[in-house]
């Protein structure tokens, strides 16, 4: 009986894991499978990993565009020089604290946004239209309506806001580093909180209404039904989200070009590479911060998904 | 009693929602009708004083157009050409490659497909400035500096991985053994894929393509950084270059009215394919 079962369940799963020779099937159906991913494959390695090695490269060397003679093998000192410089350690900073309070304020207004939207019985379509003009909408225009909105001369901010004690028809936000850094941050969560509140959305759905029912019956309040029954079983999104909108609040450089140009104080690491390369055509200190940039992301993915342990492969459906 | 409480708060979260998503596209769209004079003299009152069309004049270039502003609205129609074609482009190529790679993901057993999918989510994590000084050094040897292709590549290879995840995604709920139920009806195998997979699977090819087209349409790093001239240049990047009459002060209006130009296109979308962008935005990303 137990042999029989055995020999049955052998060639299964030696066809799957691939460790038995393949059935002439399976290694047609291997093959297609990797001729059907490569053109992919090919046209995202093309644009990422091989510019990646070419700033790995061009890292090592002193080369400045507008002096392309001068150009001079120089081992690490381009990080020597970037990690010893006080500016980079300063917009690094910077970047973290934008990432930190806008994902920190997003989860919050993102998970507000997605208990009315799960409540809601009436008018779900204009719910959702206008949830997703803001994902929609261009970061740059984003960034314009609100570097306007907080204007001197010309923004609403200043003159809806001066029963506020800090603010009055003349507060110029972006003449000094904490408010230019507030405006900023807003255009960055008024554009970003509704992927946030969909992605809480979906995970909201999956709460079974059954156990949440359970616990009111059993006496449990508002506040414990969330905290004990909602949101560890919406763990799963809140982390990928989270994942999601750290690594790319990370990245920020639009609102920053727009609102700022890096005045008081206020550049990001993203926004420091690009100054560096493109307007004052350092290549080889360029590729250095590129390839820091590059090491902070992936340095900070790992952390996230270990500190969190996000099961990405769940969060796909793949468990 | 608690009902009821609940249904207020749900109203006014509406309202919340509401006035927060929509207030910032209403504010460029008042700021658009105000005329040159008023945002110079500076208006902070929310709605125009009078109410001018002069801006769209100017940006569009139809009737009389604001002496000096002769050439804001050649460059800013080049611009808007330059986003409709490479977006389009770009999404065209994008949803093709990430169909048949999403087809062998959710269909086919190979090695190395988990691989692909780290592969695709590692690249829709990447800084895309670091690319910028090598993708420069490149394209300027390659000859492909400022010019369609130069912009489309790199788009191609940052919409994949969204354009992946979420055709796999949706690939998977298709139940393809309907292929064969046809089959043995007795169509023949490509009226069963015509009429029967092909209607499956239009939708999530649509809402990818919707995703895609958001991604190319909104860039602005890399149409920052590998143009040069009108002749590439993307409206993202090409606002940044609006200047007005007035050197220390940004042109307000025509900014604004640019603004309203870019977002027209975004709002029908929106308004037509609503659920589908939700349903695509969060099968890819969150499956229990």
């Amino acid at each position: 009986m137990t042999t029989s079962t055995a020999s049955v369940a052998t060639p299964q799963t030696g066809g799957r894991t691939g460790r038995k020779p393949m059935s002439d099937r399976a290694t047609a159906e291997n093959r297609l499978g990797r001729k059907l991913v490569a053109p992919a494959v090919i046209v995202m390695l093309l644009v990422t990993a091989w510019p990646m090695i070419q700033a790995l490269y061009l890292s090592l060397f002193r080369y400045r565009l507008t002096t392309p003679d001068d150009k001079e093998f120089i081992w690490f000192s381009n990080y020597g020089t970037v990690l010893g410089d006080s500016l980079f350690w300063k917009d690094t900073v910077n970047t973290v604290i934008i990432m930190v309070v806008t994902v920190a304020v997003e989860l919050v207004i993102g998970f507000a946004f997605a208990m009315v939207m799960h409540r809601i019985i009436f008018a779900r379509g204009v719910m959702r239209t206008s949830i997703l003009i803001p994902y929609g909408i261009i970061t740059v225009v984003s960034a314009y309506s609100w570097q306007f909105a907080f204007s001197i001369n010309n923004g609403w901010v200043n003159s809806w806001f001066d029963w506020l004690p800090w603010v009055s028809a003349d507060t110029n936000w972006f003449g000094s580093h904490w408010p230019a850094m507030f405006a900023i941050m807003v255009s960055e969560i008024w554009k970003t909180t509704p992927f946030m509140s969909l992605l809480l959305l979906a995970g909201l759905a999956q709460v079974s209404e059954d156990m949440v029912e359970a616990a009111k019956v059993d006496g449990a309040t508002w506040a414990q039904r969330l905290w004990k029954v909602i949101i560890p079983n919406m763990r799963a999104a809140i982390m990928v989200a989270v994942l999601f909108r750290a690594l790319d609040a990370f990245r920020i450089f639009d609102n920053i070009y727009v609102m700022t140009r890096g005045a008081q104080d206020t550049e990001s690491s993203s926004f420091l590479t690009y100054r560096q390369v493109i307007q004052q055509f350092q290549l080889g200190l360029g590729s250095a911060l590129s390839v820091l940039l590059f090491l902070t992301v992936l340095l900070l993915a790992w952390l996230i998904v270990k500190m969190f342990r996000v099961d990405l492969a769940q969060a796909r459906g793949e468990a | 009693m608690n009902e009821r409480r609940n249904k207020i708060g749900t109203w006014i979260g509406f309202v919340v929602i509401l006035v927060w998503c929509l207030l910032p596209v209403a504010w460029i769209l008042s700021l658009s009708f105000k005329g040159p004079g008023e945002t110079g003299a500076g208006s902070p009152q929310f709605l125009p004083e009078t109410w001018s069309i002069q801006n769209y004049r100017d940006i569009l270039g139809f009737g009389s157009v604001t002496p000096g502003q002769e050439s804001t609205n050649n460059d800013f129609l080049a611009a808007l050409r330059n986003s409709f074609g490479i977006a389009a482009i770009a999404t065209f190529l994008s949803v093709i490659f990430a169909t048949l790679a999403a087809y062998a993901i959710a269909r086919l057993d190979f090695k190395g497909k988990r691989l692909v999918l780290s592969l695709a989510l590692a690249i829709a994590m990447f800084p895309v400035v670091a690319l910028v000084g090598p993708l420069f050094d490149l394209w300027r040897t390659l000859g492909l500096f400022n010019t369609w292709p130069g912009l489309i590549i790199p788009y191609m290879s940052f919409t994949l991985p969204l354009a992946i995840w979420t055709l796999s995604a949706f690939f998977r709920e298709i139940p393809w053994e309907m292929e064969q139920a046809a089959q043995v009806d007795g169509a023949t195998s490509w009226q069963a894929f015509r009429k029967v997979i092909v209607p499956l699977a239009a939708p999530g090819v649509f809402t990818a393509a919707i995703l895609t087209f958001f991604f190319a349409w909104n860039e602005f790093v890399l149409a920052l950084s590998l143009t040069s001239t009108t002749a590439s240049r993307t409206v993202p990047a090409q606002l940044s270059f609006f200047v007005g009459p007035d050197p220390f002060n940004p042109p307000y209006g025509l900014l604004a009215t640019a603004s309203v130009v870019v977002t027209v296109p975004i709002i029908i979308i929106v308004l037509l394919f609503q659920r589908k962008i939700v349903a695509g935005l969060t099968s890819g990303a969150v499956k229990g």
